[in-house]
């Protein structure tokens, strides 16, 4: 794989992990226990779906064959997905989803961090746009952790158990591979064990503030970033593509 | 071409008439989102998104081609601009005067990262002036803004967050 081919991929990860983080908070549109909840899941999720829609546009371009946005959100197979396992898991209850999302975006923040700093100069500006609201989520859903797990004791229970279930797919978020690995020298990329450091050390104080114990790195699942996903990702993008698939071609 | 008779002045004066579709009492302008216009054979302008995900987006930029169409100008392109990254630091003066007239407080000037991720900040009520208030919802009835109360006048408001 060349440079060109490894920046290509790349961005095209970064945009399935943006468009299907966002695609699972659209499913709970209108279904979320209070409005004000309601309105920020909504409103981060049309942020997850145009950080999608500006790399999924730099892909096309990079490949130069004529693909845009909706071909790479719209056209694909599960197996062309390469999003972390994370991000594809059910939306459960409310406390799942926001363990998902602090998990995610602790993560998220610190990449998108050093993503401004890498030599591929649209990758920076998009991951420079993209860092100042994923700050917001995740100040906001900060708040909630720390609400649930210092909350009653049917609160805490019932995050401490999401945390411990979600735990296995945050392995391969600091699994560089040849495609990470590439990027990195080529342009100056993440280094994926520093940002490790940084979200143990940042989640161990927001765990604290919440009452909750950092796991222990057992067994860890991944496969995502290779197109290896759980059964869940199938039925998200059977979903998402119906329209598309049964209308080809169908515009507003 | 009949375009290059109109100056650059003349093309921001008419785009400061073009309404933000969310919050239409403040002007594109106002907001700090057109970055600059430049006129040769054709007039590009140069628009940045205040959010990835802002669904005004779109509608901002048929409003600022329909507003130099009925000008004359026929050969308009949007130049999308995404670096350096909206700040709301970019609202003019004049558009914070707008807001609070409106009722929505503007935002807070110059956060720095710590602070938009764990800091906590002091909002005035926009109609008594009070700082005597209270957040009740980071979101509002649009992403870019938070919902208060206050607690001197007790009406609520709205906060536009600082990004």
């Amino acid at each position: 794989m060349n440079k060109d081919q490894a920046l290509l991929a790349y961005v095209a990860r970064l945009g399935d992990n943006a468009l299907i983080l966002g695609q699972r908070m659209v499913e709970v549109v209108a279904a979320y226990p209070e409005l004000e909840e309601e309105l920020a899941n909504a409103n981060f999720a049309l942020d997850y779906i145009g950080q999608a829609r500006m790399f999924y546009t730099y892909a096309g371009e990079l490949e130069g064959k004529g693909r845009g946005e909706d071909d790479f959100a719209f056209l694909r197979e599960e197996n062309e997905f390469q999003n972390y396992l994370l991000i594809e898991q059910p939306n459960g209850h409310f406390g799942d989803s926001i363990t998902k999302l602090v998990l995610f975006d602790a993560f998220y923040l610190l990449l998108l961090e050093a993503l401004t700093n890498c030599s591929d100069q649209r990758v920076a500006e998009i991951a420079a746009r993209a860092e100042k609201e994923i700050r917001y989520h995740l100040r906001h859903n900060t708040q909630w952790l720390v609400r649930l797990g210092d909350g009653t004791e049917e609160s805490h229970a019932r995050v401490r158990a999401s945390v411990d279930n979600l735990w296995q797919y945050t392995g391969e978020l600091f699994v560089a591979d040849a495609i990470d690995q590439i990027f990195a020298d080529a342009f100056a990329g993440p280094d994926l064990d520093a940002i490790h450091a940084a979200w143990r050390s940042q989640l161990k104080s927001i765990f604290d503030a919440a009452n909750l114990a950092m796991p222990a790195d057992d067994w860890m699942a991944s496969g995502g970033k290779q197109g290896r996903h759980t059964e869940h990702l199938g039925y998200l993008i059977a979903e998402m593509q119906y329209l598309q698939r049964a209308y080809p071609g169908a515009s507003w | 071409m009949v375009t290059t008779t109109f100056s650059r002045e003349e093309i921001l004066g008419w785009l400061s008439d073009v309404p933000d579709p969310e919050i239409p009492v403040l002007s594109i302008t106002d907001l700090g989102i057109v970055r600059d216009v430049t006129v040769t054979d054709e007039v590009v302008v140069d628009l940045t998104p205040t959010y990835s995900g802002c669904p005004a987006t779109e509608v901002i930029e048929k409003s600022v081609v329909d507003t130099l169409h009925d000008h004359g100008i026929e050969d308009v392109s949007i130049n999308r601009v995404l670096s350096p990254p909206w700040t709301t630091d970019w609202i003019s003066p004049q558009g914070r005067d707008k807001l609070r007239e409106y009722g929505i407080a503007p935002p807070a000037e110059g956060g720095s990262k710590r602070e938009l991720l764990y800091g906590k900040r002091t909002i005035a009520c926009p109609r008594c002036t009070s700082i005597d208030t209270e957040i009740v919802s980071e979101f509002g009835s649009t992403a870019c803004k938070a919902s208060y109360k206050c607690k001197n006048c007790l009406e609520p408001f709205e906060y536009f967050k600082c990004i």
